[in-house]
Parts: C-alpha cells; sequence; structure tokens
C-alpha cells in the first residue's frame, strides 16, 4: 500500500466511537462515516434537541453521566475527519462509496472498521403490517428522536430484554397504559438466569431492576405464550395471544412495539469481503473474525454488526478492533491491555449468548402462520406465496433462488424485516438450517438526489 | 384527499408543545413542532404516511430509525426522501407518491 493509512470507521455507535478514542489517542485522524445526524447509535441513541427536555426523566441519575460522555465523544470526533449524515452504500476493491452532504463520493482506504450495528429482528404475525406497528427499537426511537408516544395503549410484544427496557422509558415519561408481553416463558428465564448472572453480574442485576420498576409502574407484564394476530380495521384495536397452557386472550392495544432480539446488520460486511458463520444460539448467521475482531486483509468488525453483544461489547470490541489495526500499522500494543479488553468482550458476549435462552427466537412458530400473512411488508408477499414456491419443483430449495423467485427479500428494506422469517420458512421446509441472503449494492437505497438529508442536517 | 383519523396514531410526549411549523402532506395542512420530524408530524395529525402500492393499505411506518424505508415520500422537487429521517421545513410540500404517479 504504502504511503499514509487512510483508516475509515463506518458507524459511530458505541462500537465505532470506542475504535476511533483507541486511534485518535495513538495519534491518528481516521475518517468517521455515520449515516445518522448525531454519533451514539441505536441502543444509546442521543435525544434529538425536540427530546432533550426529557433527559432526566428518561435516564434519572445517570443523565449527567451520560451528559459527560457525550462531551467526551464530541471532543474525539472533533479530533477525526467525521462525516454525520453520510451513508455508505458500496463497497469494493479497498473504495467506499458514500452519499452524504457532498453528494456520491468515492472513499478510497487501507484500513476499514465496520461497526454499523444491528436492527430488531421481528417474526412476522396475522396483521404486522397494519398502521401503530412499530419495531421495539423504533419505540424506543419515537421517545428519542421523535418526542413522541406510539399510541396511548401500547403492548411491547415479543421476546428481548429491550422489551422491559422501552416500557420503562414511556413510564418515566409518564405514559400509563403499558403492557409488555412476552413470549418466552419465566420458566426459561429462570433456568438462563445463573449463566446471566456469572457473565455479567451488574447487567443482570440492572434486568431485575427494571422488572421491578415496571411491577411498581403498574405495567401490565405477560410472559409465555404465542402472538396469534394483530387485529383492527385499517389501524392497530387489538392483539390477540394464546398462553402456554392454551387459553386464548385478547389484549386492546392501539399500537404494538415488536420485536423478537437484534439481527446483525452483515451486508457491508459481505460487500467488503467478509465470510460468515451460522450462530445456533442466536439462529443467524455472523462474520468469520478472529478474536480481536479482523476478519480480512485491510477489514476489522466491530459491535453488534460483527456479533450481538450489546452496547458494552460493542465499546469492547471496538477497542480492540482498533487496537489490532494499529498492530497491523507495526505499533506496540501492552500485551496487558488486550487481555483485559478480551476478557470484557468475552463477558459480556457469554452473557447475551445465555440471554438467548431467556428470550428466544420463536423459530418454530412460522410453521403456525396463516398462508395470509404477509412476511414481505415492502411487497406483500406472504408466506403462502413463499410455501407455494418451495412446494414446487424449483430445484435445490436455497433462500436466495426464493427469494429471485418470490421477490421476498427484494424491496425497499432489502431483506432486513422479512429475512429472518424467510429463512425459517426455507428452513423448515428443506429441513436444514436457515440460510444467508446475500448483500448487494447498494445496502440501501440511493435516495434520487443526494440532498435528501438535508434538513435534518441543520437539526 | 386522505383521510383525517380523529385519534392519531402518534402522541407528543407533551401534548401542549407548540405547533408553529406549517406543511401539507398529499394537500392536507399539518402543523409540526419545531424540529419534529415529517413521519412525527403526519402520524400526530391523524393522517398515514401514505398506502402500500402493492395492497393499497395504509402505510404508517415501522422502525422510525431509517431501515425499512415504509416512509417513503416525495418533496416538491420530485426526491424521494424518509419522512422518519428529515426534519420539517415550514412551507414543505409532501406528497406520498411521486409525481409521475398519478394513479
Ligand atoms: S419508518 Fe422505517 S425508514 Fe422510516
Amino acid at each position: 500500500m504504502g504511503g499514509e493509512p487512510i483508516v475509515a470507521i463506518v458507524g459511530a455507535g458505541p462500537a465505532g466511537l470506542a475504535a476511533t478514542r483507541v486511534l485518535v489517542q495513538a495519534g491518528l485522524r481516521p475518517i468517521v462515516l455515520e449515516e445518522a445526524t448525531l454519533p451514539g447509535g441505536q441502543g444509546t441513541r442521543r435525544l434529538s434537541p425536540l427530546s432533550e427536555p426529557y433527559r432526566a426523566a428518561l435516564y434519572g441519575q445517570g443523565a449527567d453521566a451520560m451528559a459527560r460522555r457525550e462531551d467526551t465523544e464530541n471532543a474525539i470526533l472533533a479530533k477525526c475527519d467525521y462525516r454525520p449524515g453520510t451513508l455508505v452504500w458500496a463497497c469494493h476493491d479497498n473504495q467506499l462509496e458514500l452519499l452524504g452532504p457532498d453528494g456520491f463520493v468515492g472513499q478510497p482506504y487501507t484500513h476499514l472498521v465496520i461497526a454499523v450495528g444491528a436492527t430488531d429482528r421481528i417474526m412476522p404475525v396475522p396483521g404486522w403490517t397494519l398502521p401503530g406497528v412499530f419495531t421495539l427499537g423504533g419505540s424506543q426511537v419515537a421517545v428519542k428522536r421523535h418526542a413522541s408516544f406510539i399510541g396511548r395503549k401500547v403492548v411491547f410484544a415479543g421476546s428481548s430484554p429491550l422489551l422491559y427496557l422501552a416500557a420503562a422509558q414511556y413510564l418515566r415519561l409518564g405514559h400509563r397504559d403499558l403492557t409488555v408481553l412476552d413470549t418466552t416463558p419465566m420458566a426459561a428465564k429462570l433456568r438462563a438466569f445463573p449463566a446471566m448472572l456469572r457473565h455479567a453480574p451488574r447487567t443482570a442485576m440492572e434486568g431485575l431492576a427494571l422488572m421491578a420498576e415496571l411491577r411498581r409502574g403498574g405495567v401490565a407484564m405477560l410472559s409465555g405464550g404465542t402472538i396469534r394476530a394483530i387485529e383492527g380495521d385499517g389501524r392497530v384495536e387489538r392483539l390477540r395471544y394464546v398462553t402456554r397452557k392454551g387459553r386464548e386472550t385478547v389484549v386492546a392495544a392501539d399500537a404494538v412495539a415488536m420485536g423478537h432480539g437484534l439481527r446483525a446488520e452483515t451486508q457491508l460486511a459481505e460487500l467488503a469481503g467478509a465470510e460468515f458463520r451460522f450462530d445456533p444460539d442466536f439462529r443467524q448467521w455472523f462474520a468469520r473474525t478472529d478474536a480481536m475482531g479482523r476478519a480480512g486483509e485491510t477489514l476489522w468488525l466491530a459491535g453488534d454488526s460483527a456479533r450481538i453483544g450489546g452496547a458494552q461489547a460493542a465499546d469492547a470490541a471496538g477497542s480492540l478492533a482498533a487496537q489490532s489495526l494499529l498492530a497491523s500499522l507495526g505499533r506496540q500494543i501492552p500485551a496487558r491491555l488486550l487481555r483485559r479488553g478480551r476478557r470484557r468482550l468475552k463477558a459480556q458476549l457469554d452473557f447475551q449468548r445465555a440471554m438467548t435462552g431467556a428470550f428466544r427466537w420463536p423459530a418454530e412458530t412460522v410453521a403456525e402462520l396463516p398462508d395470509a400473512t404477509p412476511i414481505c411488508r415492502c411487497e406483500r408477499v406472504t408466506a403462502g406465496e413463499i410455501r407455494a414456491t418451495l412446494a414446487a419443483p424449483v430445484g435445490p430449495v436455497e433462500i436466495n433462488r426464493v427469494k429471485s423467485i418470490t421477490r421476498c427479500g427484494m424491496g425497499r428494506c432489502q431483506g432486513r424485516f422479512c429475512g429472518p422469517a424467510l429463512a425459517e420458512i426455507v428452513a423448515s421446509a428443506a429441513g436444514e438450517t436457515p440460510g444467508r441472503l446475500r448483500a448487494q449494492a447498494p445496502v440501501r437505497p440511493i435516495p434520487l438526489v443526494a440532498d435528501t438529508e438535508g434538513a435534518e442536517q441543520r437539526a | 384527499m386522505p383521510k383525517i383519523d380523529p385519534t392519531p396514531l402518534f402522541h407528543p410526549i407533551s401534548p401542549g408543545t407548540p405547533r408553529p411549523v406549517r406543511f401539507a402532506f398529499d394537500g392536507v395542512g399539518v402543523s409540526a413542532r419545531t424540529g419534529d420530524t415529517i413521519l412525527a408530524a403526519i402520524l400526530a395529525a391523524g393522517l398515514p404516511c401514505g398506502t402500500s402500492e402493492f395492497d393499497g393499505a395504509a402505510r404508517a411506518g415501522f422502525c422510525l430509525m431509517g431501515s425499512c424505508q415504509d416512509c417513503t415520500m416525495w418533496d416538491e422537487r420530485g426526491r424521494r426522501l424518509r419522512g422518519c429521517m428529515t426534519e420539517v421545513t415550514d412551507g414543505q410540500r409532501l406528497r406520498s407518491r411521486p409525481y409521475d404517479d398519478e394513479t
């Protein structure tokens, strides 16, 4: 390569920010590319100016520490080539394709850190395309960015620790009609808890405190069972579910926040040359990396986009990736520092792995979905259409083939929300482990004109 | 003209927040808070943000963070944008369909 290294970091969430911090401390000036206008990521998303007045209510005693951390992050970003509002839509031959305030730009790099995070993993149910159904992550963005509640009678439904966190945030902001419907039975949580406690005692105890807070706040909490349908005339009016004992139950609601854990954003890593492996505990495909997050000659991955681990794991992984990158530039990294970082990362990842038992991805429920259920919300491809394709003699049953025949996964969201369920439907037909949708550039639809995000730039 | 639902989907955390920003969506006048996203203002006004071109059902956003493209809309100059990622500006005229689509 020769010459000065050009280090690019994609994503300014906890992993990208940690990598940035380590590189800046080592005297480098990385390029930091962030699609949003504010750094911070999703789970640890910063409050928009509109939501800023709710900081104290949302974070209580943690509010000051959070503000201080944001100041530190800003100071670090000020020492970088930081480009917010910049979409990275492709990667090839050690070059990123960007769309940002300056329009379309090609950005060559010598070293790349991808830390683009995760989105909600969704198991569709009949009615999930009704207005008033949002993702669980979206319900949190509603308060942190849009300064809005998603409804007056909100059900947080699915299988995720974030059900409890999101409900607590609504409660703290004064919402008083909240239900948590967690489809994983309490017994599974009790079984997983000792391991969670062992790996990350603080985080595990915070989870318990959250549940206690909800109970005190009068939030209805149901656990175990299957969501049958979300129903209503043109918008959400009720959620129908069956308890573990088989009792049909109806919850009145005008909004549902649904989520079944997180799904790693892998598209860009794939375009940058990463290889993938199936993780049976998480039931999803993660990129192959070494213990430091290195995935190739010029490629490092960190945070939830590499492996689901949450914000603390992302912070540890981002630091490690940057240290590995520095080592590849010939810098000496104290072994003690690396050991400590790896231990911290491992504890959080082990915690998350234990938690997959406490908050199960309900893979088996795809088999019970009525044929009319839309799996692809972009183009409304139904479960029945996918099943019919699988039943037809199409040759090898492979997810990418099913995608091109049915168009499920080819719509605007590019398989982000239908992908996991599509994989399970294909897997249940083929009797194999779920396949992986191949990534294609652009990894997000490109606006026709570059400055569509310009309005938010001024925020 | 789209029908206004008297019970909107979105509710501002503080109901009394002034809404000095005015814009039009599919010809309907909408008022918004300073710093509002287009989507939040539309949903708080009791409007959906469009219909599915595949089954005609109302769309109202889903991920609220730029991933699903469910809130895709167009501005006066024909530019496609995501309502959940774009801050509203006073006097803006937006539509739920592109201009060349008059169906
Ligand atoms: S609601 Fe998903 S992109 Fe706007």
